[in-house]
């Protein structure tokens, strides 16, 4: 790709739509309280700004600009690295501020209604304009260290959001389990940065560069594989891939709007963004690098799709259906160049039609009080609005034509075919029909048959039905942008290296509507007739095994965390308190001897030596005092016998 | 040996007991009579040695009155008469030493004199000499002595007056 | 007409036997009457040496001697007499106060 000649205005202030947020973000820290409004209206603002720029910034492509916009500020140097501040505008990028731009307007706007009356409700909106923030910032950035700091604010941003509610200790462990276990995925992320960075010569951490060096064969392909495969980790942790999925589900004692916006729409995506901004490392690698990243991809989007069919929690049901369909992408990915504009267009859909069911589903849970779906029921008279937006998104994560999900999918399957992925494509088209039977069994279950639950429920203030409408609008439509009888429009944008051919294979696209209308209709057969016991558990050991979560969460806790927290760190503590202290105290206790050794030595030789030099003197005296009887006579003896001696000595001498 | 020698040997050989006696008497009145006999003889000797005024004012002082003051001593201190130990135990250190001291002295006398060259021969008599001498050349160490014997005096009287203050 | 070293020799012996006077006897008076002895032994010398070199300085210091001596033994009788009072005893070895 080349730069861009002449970039516009959207493209040169482009770094504002990061920069906004996270303005908006420190104002409503600092004066949210006084405001009328609590604060909200500042992130409002903000984002509504930067989705008017990411437009624009989007429309420069649109015109048929081909190319890439760079700017960055150089920040300092370390010895040969130099660290920068910048941005860096493709198509990719352009996409992906808009999706979180629009999707974090929606759940702004939203949270007006759905947080109405909280007790950190400023808090709340800070948090959420700094996490906009962040991830935009992962979005723009053009070297790696700018976008490690983004990935790193936005795992804490979304552990304070799932914390919100913190003075229920579930919600605290959610959190704190989000993060680390996110953080696992981030330390072999960042040992690939560092490898990166290493075949650069420890120069630069700018991404262009480093493709370059890398695409110009300057790396051994071991060490680009390596780098491929760590990076991957992050995707793992970060997109709630196996197996390091298991935050994904606790995550979701946030609040929904939340859960709207970080685990469906934005920083999930964030892990398969990563893949497809450094694709170039992952062509590079060795070709069994992508077969990994398919693996993973493959048993993800299973295994989710199995687990939620088994979710009583609507909120679960979509958080699982959520890690299947990033499984989706990170498939997708692994197919090649083409699947990359596939699994990109696919999170561009997800992001619409996900953030629409989630918020929907809160404003179920908003009326009804309660998560489980075994308590709702026959609400399709008491919310409309709710419904028939719940339904289109429903429809669109099934798959269904023309709605947006149909054509990301129908992507997917074209280039497992084309590429000769048999095994995807089956698993591809397999899960299809899976999410379809499982989100027909979430409407059933929510909204016909008869009302199971306490209260009266009532349909959502304006402030969230509006948004549901505007992204059931956008769901309907979008889709459009990637069909390939409209000219695919999304392939223009997203390619990689060189334009991918869109192709529309009819029989593919009659067998993933098929799949979607199967499944459908044995929701339809099983749930319609739902009263009080879930039919599936007739399945007996196996809808044990899966409402378990495959036991899997058993394995790490038993396996890990238990081991670790207390095991180890007894271990440690005993380690530290025996034999450390023990050396330092035993050296203390080696100075103490060493000095009552000196001690002794200076009382008794020393001293004694000094002492015994005046009990010598002492003796003598004693002994010599003898002599003084007070007789004069003996002295005049002593005198004349003196002078005697005197006298012999001076006639001789 | 000439009859002036022989006389001195004679007085010598009485100075000479008396001093030994002195020393040895176990009565201390005795030694105070052998002592007058001792400062006797030693007159003799200046007499021999033609020195009368030096004789006469031995006899005058000496025997005259520091024997009779010795003797009002051993009367006021009651001096023990009769067979009572008078010497110390030292007596053998004593008797050493002074041999040391007379061998000492012999032998510096013999050793620097010839027993034959020195004679004494004294040519006129003395006394008209001495007077002129202290009167002349030695007037002041004759004053000073005056002096002396005045602060010998008042000190003696000062010294054992009795203590009459209460 | 006498020989010198004759009159030196008696001075010598007198000298001696007062030593060991002064050193040997218990009685202070007899150790002042001892001292008395040396003094005269010295006046002998002096004498002696005067009459030997015509010179008559020998015979004037003897006097001075004399002089001196009864001042001495005046103020020794006086000292002796003190100790008597104090001590009851003028016997020698007794006064040692000053004994370790």
């Amino acid at each position: 790709m080349r730069a861009i000649a002449d970039p516009g205005a959207f493209l040169t202030y482009s770094w504002l739509i990061a920069f906004l947020p996270a303005m908006s973000a420190v104002l409503t820290l600092f004066i949210g309280k006084r405001t009328p409004g609590k604060g909200s209206v500042y992130g409002i603002a903000a984002v509504g700004a930067s989705l008017v720029l990411s437009l624009g910034v989007l429309w420069s492509f649109v015109e048929g600009e081909r190319g890439f916009y760079e700017a960055s500020l150089s920040w300092f140097q370390i010895g040969q690295l130099h660290m920068e501040v910048g941005v860096y505008v493709d198509g990719l990028t352009a996409i992906m501020v808009v999706v979180v731009t629009a999707i974090s307007l929606c759940v702004h706007v939203y949270s007006l209604g759905y947080m109405k009356g909280d007790v950190r409700f400023t808090w709340f909106y800070v948090v959420l304009s700094l996490f906009t923030s962040a991830m935009l910032v992962v979005v723009l950035s053009n070297n790696l260290f700018q976008l490690l700091v983004g990935w790193e604010v936005m795992g804490v941003c979304s552990y304070l959001l799932i914390g919100h509610w913190w003075e229920d200790h579930v919600n605290s462990s959610s959190a704190i389990k989000a993060f680390i276990t996110t953080r696992v995925g981030d330390v072999p992320f960042m040992f690939g940065i560092f490898i990166l960075i290493f075949i650069t010569g420890f120069t630069t951490s700018n991404i262009p560069e480093i493709g370059e060096i890398v695409s110009g064969g300057g790396a051994s392909v071991g060490l680009v594989s390596a780098a491929a495969l760590l990076l991957f980790g992050g995707t793992i942790g970060k997109s709630a891939q196996f197996p390091l999925h298991v935050w994904l589900p606790d995550a979701m004692a946030g609040p929904t709007p939340v859960s709207a916006l970080i685990h469906a729409a934005t920083m999930v995506a964030a892990g398969v963004y990563l893949v497809g901004r450094l694709f170039f490392v992952f062509t590079d690698a060795d070709p069994i690098v992508l077969q990994i990243v398919g693996i993973v991809g493959g048993i993800t989007m299973l295994g989710a799709a199995l687990m939620a069919f088994v979710q009583d929690d609507i909120k679960r049901v979509l958080a699982y259906s959520t890690i299947s369909q990033l499984a989706y992408m990170v498939a997708g990915m692994s197919m090649g160049p083409a699947g990359r504009t596939g699994g990109l267009f696919h999170l561009f859909t997800h992001a619409f039609f996900k953030a629409l069911l989630f918020l929907g589903s809160g404003a179920v849970i908003h009326a009804v009080h309660t998560n489980n779906m075994s308590e709702m029921g026959g609400l399709r008279k008491k919310m409309p609005i709710t419904f028939w937006t719940f339904l289109i998104g429903s429809l669109a994560l099934a798959g269904v034509p023309p709605l947006a999900g149909f054509w990301s999918k129908d992507e997917l399957l074209v280039v497992a075919d084309h590429g000769g992925h048999q095994v995807l494509f089956v698993v591809l088209l397999l899960t299809a029909l899976l999410t379809a039977f499982y989100m027909t069994r979430a409407v059933l279950m929510t909204f016909f048959g008869e009302f199971r639950g306490h209260g009266e429920p009532h349909e959502a203030p304006r402030t969230m039905t509006g948004v549901l409408v505007a992204l059931a609008t956008a769901t309907v439509f979008v889709g459009l942008l990637g069909s390939p009888q409209l000219g695919a429009v999304f392939g223009q944008w997203v390619f990689f290296e060189e334009l991918e051919e869109a192709l529309f294979v009819p029989w593919i696209a009659v067998a993933s509507t098929l799949a979607a209308l199967l499944g459908i209709a044995a929701g339809y057969g099983l749930y319609n007739s739902y009263r009080e016991r879930d039919p599936l558990r007739s399945l007996g050991a196996a809808y044990t095994l899966v409402s378990n979560k495959y036991y899997l969460d058993d394995i790490y806790w038993k396996g890990i965390v238990r081991p670790v927290r207390d095991d180890l760190s007894a271990g440690v503590y005993w380690f530290n308190q025996r034999i450390l202290d023990g050396i330092v105290n035993g050296t203390a206790t080696l100075t103490k001897t060493l000095a009552n050794g000196v001690s002794w030595f200076d009382q008794t030789v020393i001293d004694g030596a000094v002492n015994g030099l005046a009990n010598i003197a002492g003796f003598t005296g004693g002994l010599l005092r003898y002599i003084q009887s007070g007789n004069v006579q003996r002295y005049a003896v002593f005198l004349f016998t003196g002078v005697v001696v005197l006298a012999i000595i001076f006639t001789r001498i | 040996m000439t009859g002036a020698e022989i006389a001195f040997v004679i007085v010598g050989i009485a100075a000479v007991v008396g001093a030994f006696r002195v020393v040895t008497a176990r009565n201390v009145v005795r030694a105070a009579l052998y002592l007058v006999v001792t400062l006797s003889a030693v007159a003799g000797v200046y007499l021999l040695l033609a020195a009368e005024f030096v004789a006469w004012v031995q006899i005058l002082i000496y025997v005259g009155a520091i024997v009779i003051l010795f003797l009002f001593g051993l009367m006021l201190t009651k001096a023990p008469i009769g067979r009572e130990a008078l010497d110390n135990q030292r007596r053998g250190v004593a008797f050493l030493v002074a041999l040391a001291i007379l061998a000492g002295l012999v032998y510096l006398i013999q050793g620097a004199f010839d027993w034959d060259a020195p004679r004494i021969d004294p040519l006129e008599g003395s006394v008209a000499s001495v007077g002129t001498s202290l009167f002349s050349r030695f007037v002041l160490p004759f004053e000073v002595i005056s002096l002396l014997l005045l602060a010998a005096l008042i000190g003696a009287i000062v010294l054992s007056r009795k203590e009459d203050r209460p | 007409m006498i020989r010198l070293p004759l009159v030196l020799f008696l001075s010598a012996a007198l000298f001696s036997t007062g030593v060991y006077g002064v050193l040997a006897r218990r009685n202070a008076v007899l150790v002042l009457m001892s001292i008395e002895l040396m003094l005269n032994a010295v006046n002998i010398n002096l004498v002696a040496f005067g009459q030997a070199l015509h010179d008559i300085t020998g015979q004037v210091f003897a006097l001075f001697v004399i002089t001196v001596a009864a001042a001495e033994v005046g103020i020794g009788l006086a000292i002796v007499i003190l100790i008597y009072r104090n001590r009851e005893t003028i016997n020698v070895d007794e006064v040692n106060l000053l004994k370790w």
